[in-house]
C-alpha cells in the first residue's frame, strides 16, 4: 500500500525544510533507512532517511522547493499503485499547524541532534495530524522497535509524549536497553519547566518557548548511582581533610641523576622489562622515611603509632575514581620488586579487581599528577598515613647554581616540585622540613640512600 | 585483612537462600547460616504448608458440590491429622529442595546461630552457645526473618492458644476456632477450618477484612465468607481472655474506637494472628550503630543499614511488607549490589524494590491478589483515576467451572491508560494478577493488555475484559 512521506521536523525547532537534492528519482526502489534527499534546515543541511519501503512513485516537492513540516514530499509504494487519493489529501485544504510549529526561539546551541530513521515511535507527536499519521501502517501498533538507532520507548511513555508534544528522539532513555520510560518523560518536562524561565530572561522575548526550542539549551541534569568506592573515597578524604590539621612544605627537586639512573637501567635491560619513575620515587622516598619514623606514623589520639614497615600507596586515577593500591614494605623491597608490585596493582584496579587488601592500611602515599603536566599541588593524607607526597611534571627550568669558586650561574636543570601534607597531629614542622631535605637529597643524588 | 566469604547471609529463609544462590552464580563466594531448617518459615511453618492445607480444604468443601449430582460421602473415617501429614511431608520435601538447591550452586551452608562481632565478622554458635567459629566476610546480609507476634496477655501455649505455627503443627480439628486478626494468615485459616466443618469466628481491630486490600474486595469476600457461615467482628479488639473449664476459651472483645458494649465470643481454640515480629533481638546490632525502630532494622539505599557493608533483607526491614517474594527480591538486589562493588557485574537498575509493583497475595477461596494503588488511596491523594470492574459471572470459563465468584478491579489514569493497580478477587486470582502486574511493571497501558488476545476460554479473558472496560468497551458485559 502506497504512503505518503511527509517533510519530517528534523530538528526540534524546524517548521519548514527545503529540498536541497534528491538523492534518488521515481520509479527507483527504497529501502527503509535509506537517505532520501537532502533537506536544509534552519540550521543545517540533513539526512532525510526514509521509513517506508518500496517504489518511490512520485516526488511531491521537487528540489529547491520549500515544504511545511508535515506535508507531503514524496509517495512510496508498489509500482503501478493508484495514488491519487493520497495527492488529493496532500493538496486538499489548508494545513492547520502543528503544535511544535508555533513561534520558536532561535536555539542558542548547535544542532546536535542526528536525524534517524522514521518510525511511529520517532515521528514527532505533531505527525499525528489527521491524514499524517501514516507510517503507523508499516507496523502493528505498539510493535516495539530495536533497529539501531531507534531508542524504544513504553507505550505509556509514547502516549504521554504524544499528549505532551514531544519529540521522542530528543530523549534519552532510562528503561532496560534504553527504552524510553515514563520517568524519562516527567524528567524531561521537569526540566522544560526549568529552562523555560531562564531562556525567556536570557533573550527578553515574550510568548512561549516551544518545548523543542527549550531542549536545546537545556542539556539534562544527570544524576548518577555512587559507587561504594566514591563513598569511601568520600567519606575517607572528607574525614582526613577534617580531622587532620593538614601543612604543606614543598621543594624543587634537581631530577637529572634520578633521569639518567632511570634511562641507564632501562637500557641495559635487554629483556624489555623497564621500571618507571614512581617505583624510583616510592623506593627512594621509603629510604628518606627510615631516617624519619614520625613520617609513618599514625595518630590514634591517645598515642601515635610509629609503623615499623613502610607500606606506601600509589595513588591511581580510575574511571570509577581514585584507587590507592599499596606497596608494602618498601623500604625492604628493590625497585625492580617495587616496580613489579605496582604493575600488578595497577592492573588489577583497573580491572576493578583489587581486593581490600590491597589498599587499606598505607602508612604513606605518592601522588603523582605529572603525567598531565601539573607543576605543582597538594594532596589530601590518605588515613592511615600521616603524610602524602604530591610530585608534579619534571620540567626543564632555569635555575640558578654556585660553583666551587662561589661563582652564580644560570643553568638550565629538570626540576620537579614535591609537596609534603603532614598531619600536625603526628608530625611537626621541622621533622617534615628534616625529611624532605633528606629526600631531596637522595633524590638528587640517589646514592646518597646508601649512607 | 583476608576475609573467608564475600557474602554472608545470616538465615536461610526465602530471603537468604535466593539472595546466597543469587550471590554464588555470580562469582562471589557465599555462605548462609541457618539454625534451624533450610527455607525458613515460608516453606517450613509458612506460605508451603498452608498452601498444602488449603488444597485439601478446597476438596473437602468440593464434596458439597458432588451431592448435588448424588454422590455422598463417608467422612466417619476421615482423619484430619493426615491431612496434617501431608502438609509437612510438602514441606520437608522442598526444604530438602533448598538444600539441595545451595549445594548446586555451591553455596557453604553452615549450621548455627549467627552473632555480630563486628560489621564484618561473626560468630557462629551451636545450641549450647558454644563458639564453632568466627568469620569475617565482605559483606554481611541480615535475612533472619520474623515470628508470630506475641500480644501480652495471649501468649501462646500452642494448645489451645495459637500462632500460625502452632495452628500448622496441630493435628486435629476443634470444634470452634476464634482468630484475631483478618489480615492473609488469619482469613486463610478461617477458609481452612470452615472448609473443614468447623465453626469460625473472626476479630478484627479495623473496620473491615483484609484491610489491606480494596475497600470493594474486602466487602466482597466478607460475603462469600459469611454465606459460608464464618462470622465476622470487624472495629472490635480483643480485652481480655479466659481459659474456662473443659477447654472453653472465652474472649472478650470491645469496640476498637469509641464506647460500646463488650461480648463475649466462645471457642475451643484461639489463633493469634495479628502480626510478626522481627529477629533482630540477639544481633546486638545497636553495638554496631544499626538503627532499629521498633526491632526493624532501618536501611538506606541497596539495604545497606548504618554500619557500611553490612544489610538487611527481609521481614526484619522497615518500612517494607512482609512477604517471601519481597525478600527474595530484595535479598537478590543486595546480592548484586556486593557483587558490583567486588567489580563482578553491573550496579542493580534500582537501589530499592518499587512497592508499587510488588504483589500481594491471599489464598483462600475465591482467592485475592492485588498490586500498586487501591481506589481508597487514590481517593485519598486525591488523584484523578478511572476505577473498572470485570465481574467473574461474564466469564464463560469461570461460569463453566463453577467459580463465578469475583472480579477484576483496574484502576486506570483515564489520560492514558496507565495502570495505577489492580485486584483480582476470584479462583486463580493469585496467578492471574501477574500479568497486569507484567504489563503495569513495563508501562503497557490498558490498550496494549485489552488488544491482546487472550485464548477461550479462560479465566484470564476477566483481564482482558477488565482492560475493555477501563476504555468502555467490555465485550461480554
Amino acid at each position: 500500500m502506497a504512503v505518503p512521506v511527509p517533510m519530517l521536523a528534523l530538528s526540534p525547532t524546524m517548521t519548514e525544510g527545503t529540498i536541497a537534492a534528491w538523492k534518488f528519482k521515481e520509479g527507483d526502489e527504497i529501502k527503509r533507512g535509506a537517505v532520501l534527499c537532502e533537506v536544509e534546515t534552519d540550521k543545517a543541511v540533513m539526512d532525510y532517511e526514509a521509513g517506508a519501503q518500496g517504489t518511490l512513485l512520485k516526488i511531491v516537492a521537487p528540489a529547491g522547493s520549500s515544504v511545511k513540516v508535515g506535508d507531503l514530499i514524496a509517495v512510496i509504494g508498489t509500482k503501478g499503485e493508484d495514488i491519487t487519493s493520497i495527492l488529493a489529501q496532500a493538496s486538499a485544504g489548508p494545513q492547520t499547524p502543528s503544535p511544535s510549529s508555533g513561534p520558536s526561539q532561535p536555539a542558542k546551541v548547535e544542532e546536535t541532534t542526528k536525524p534517524v530513521p522514521i518510525s511511529r515511535e520517532t515521528l514527532p507527536a505533531a505527525r499525528e495530524a489527521p491524514g499524517r499519521a501514516i507510517i503507523q501502517e508499516e507496523r502493528p501498533a505498539s510493535a516495539p522497535v530495536f533497529q539501531s538507532g531507534i531508542a524504544p520507548s513504553s507505550p505509556l511513555a509514547r502516549k504521554l509524549a504524544q499528549q505532551a508534544g514531544i519529540d521522542l528522539r530528543q530523549l534519552q532513555g532510562s528503561g532496560p536497553g534504553g527504552r524510553i520510560v515514563k520517568r524519562d518523560i516527567s524528567r524531561y518536562l521537569d526540566s522544560l519547566t526549568a529552562v523555560q524561565g531562564t531562556a525567556a530572561q536570557k533573550s527578553g522575548v515574550q510568548g512561549p518557548v516551544t518545548p523543542a526550542a527549550a531542549s536545546l539549551n537545556a542539556p539534562m541534569d544527570r544524576s548518577i548511582p555512587v559507587s561504594r568506592l566514591r563513598q569511601t573515597i568520600a567519606r575517607r578524604l572528607g574525614e582526613s581533610m577534617r580531622e587532620a590539621p593538614h601543612f604543606y612544605l614543598r621543594m624543587a627537586i634537581d631530577m637529572e641523576h634520578l633521569i639518567n639512573l632511570r634511562t641507564s637501567y632501562n637500557q641495559a635491560r635487554k629483556d624489555g622489562f623497564s621500571i618507571s619513575f614512581n617505583a624510583i620515587f616510592m623506593k627512594l622516598a621509603a629510604m628518606a622515611i627510615t631516617k624519619h619514623p614520625q613520617i609513618n606514623s599514625t595518630w590514634l589520639g591517645d598515642r601515635i603509632l610509629l609503623h615499623s614497615q613502610i607500606d606506601m600507596a600509589l595513588a591511581v586515577a580510575l574511571e570509577e575514581g581514585l584507587v590507592a593500591p599499596v606497596v608494602r614494605d618498601c623500604a625492604h623491597k628493590g625497585i625492580e620488586e617495587i616496580e613489579r608490585d605496582l604493575r600488578d596493582l595497577i592492573a588489577r584496579a583497573k580491572d576493578g579487581n583489587l581486593k581490600p587488601e590491597d589498599y587499606e592500611g598505607a602508612t604513606f602515599t605518592i601522588s603523582n599528577l605529572g603525567a598531565w603536566g601539573v607543576e605543582e599541588f597538594t594532596a589530601i593524607i590518605n588515613p592511615p598515613g600521616s603524610a602524602i607526597l604530591a610530585l608534579g611534571a619534571i620540567k626543564k627550568e632555569p635555575v640558578v647554581r654556585t660553583d666551587s669558586q662561589g661563582q652564580d650561574s644560570i643553568v638550565i636543570r629538570p626540576m620537579l616540585r614535591a609537596t609534603l601534607s603532614s598531619d600536625h597531629r603526628t608530625i611537626d614542622g621541622a621533622v617534615a622540613a628534616a625529611f624532605m631535605k633528606d629526600l631531596a637529597a637522595i633524590w638528587e643524588d640517589p646514592a646518597k640512600a646508601l649512607f | 585483612m583476608q576475609f573467608d566469604y564475600d557474602i554472608i547471609f545470616i538465615g536461610a529463609g526465602p530471603a537468604g537462600y535466593v539472595g546466597a544462590i543469587r550471590a554464588s552464580q555470580l562469582g562471589l563466594k557465599t555462605a548462609v547460616i541457618e539454625r534451624d531448617k533450610l527455607g525458613g518459615v515460608c516453606l517450613n511453618i509458612g506460605c508451603i504448608p498452608s498452601k498444602a492445607l488449603i488444597e485439601q480444604a478446597s476438596r473437602f468443601s468440593a464434596m458439597e458440590d458432588l451431592k448435588k449430582f448424588g454422590v455422598t460421602f463417608d467422612v466417619t473415617a476421615f482423619d484430619y491429622s493426615k491431612v496434617q501429614g501431608a502438609s509437612r511431608t510438602a514441606a520437608d520435601k522442598l526444604s530438602k529442595g533448598v538444600e539441595f538447591l545451595l549445594k548446586k550452586n555451591k553455596v557453604d551452608v553452615l549450621a548455627g546461630t549467627a552473632s555480630l562481632i563486628d560489621k564484618n565478622t561473626l560468630a557462629i554458635t551451636d545450641g549450647e552457645g558454644k563458639e564453632l567459629k568466627r568469620l569475617l566476610s565482605y559483606a554481611i546480609v541480615l535475612a533472619t526473618g520474623s515470628r508470630p507476634r506475641i500480644i501480652p496477655g495471649f501468649e501462646f501455649d500452642e494448645k489451645r492458644l495459637l500462632s500460625s505455627t502452632g495452628i500448622l503443627m496441630m493435628k486435629d480439628l476443634p470444634k470452634r476456632l476464634l482468630i484475631l486478626g483478618a489480615g492473609a494468615i488469619g482469613m486463610e485459616f478461617a477458609y481452612i477450618m470452615n472448609s473443614f466443618g468447623v465453626q469460625v469466628e473472626v476479630v478484627e481491630m479495623l473496620d473491615r477484612i483484609l484491610p489491606m486490600e480494596d475497600e470493594d474486595v474486602s466487602s466482597a469476600i466478607k460475603a462469600v465468607f459469611e454465606k459460608r457461615g464464618v462470622r465476622f467482628y470487624t472495629g472490635m479488639k480483643a480485652k481480655g481472655l479466659t481459659k474456662a473449664e473443659g477447654g472453653e476459651i472465652h474472649l472478650t472483645i470491645e469496640p476498637a474506637q469509641g464506647e460500646g458494649t463488650a461480648t463475649e465470643l466462645h471457642g475451643d481454640r484461639l489463633l493469634v494472628s495479628t502480626g510478626r515480629s522481627p529477629n533482630t533481638e540477639q544481633l546486638s546490632l545497636e553495638k554496631l550503630g544499626v538503627t532499629l525502630e521498633r526491632g526493624y532494622v532501618q536501611v538506606h539505599d541497596y539495604y545497606e543499614t548504618d554500619a557500611q557493608g553490612l544489610y538487611a533483607v527481609g521481614d526484619i526491614v522497615a518500612g517494607e511488607a512482609q512477604l517471601a517474594h519481597v525478600a527474595s527480591a530484595q535479598a537478590e538486589l543486595v546480592a548484586e549490589r556486593v557483587a558490583f562493588l567486588l567489580g563482578k557485574g553491573e550496579n542493580p537498575r534500582h537501589s530499592r524494590i518499587e512497592k508499587r509493583l510488588v504483589p500481594q497475595a491471599v489464598y483462600c477461596e475465591p482467592q485475592v491478589a492485588s498490586f500498586g494503588y487501591k481506589e481508597q488511596d487514590l481517593k485519598k491523594e486525591g488523584l484523578t483515576y478511572k476505577s473498572s470492574t470485570f465481574p467473574f459471572r461474564a466469564i464463560g470459563k469461570a461460569v463453566a467451572t463453577g467459580h463465578p465468584e469475583g472480579f477484576v478491579k483496574i484502576l486506570t489514569d483515564p489520560g492514558t491508560g496507565e495502570i495505577l493497580g489492580a485486584s483480582v478477587l476470584g479462583s486463580g486470582a493469585t496467578d492471574l494478577i501477574h500479568e497486569l502486574l507484567l504489563a503495569s511493571q513495563n508501562e503497557l497501558t490498558v490498550e496494549e493488555v485489552a488488544a491482546m488476545i487472550h485464548a477461550h476460554p479462560t479465566l484470564a479473558e476477566g483481564i482482558k475484559e477488565g482492560a475493555l472496560s477501563a476504555l468502555d468497551r467490555a465485550i461480554h458485559l
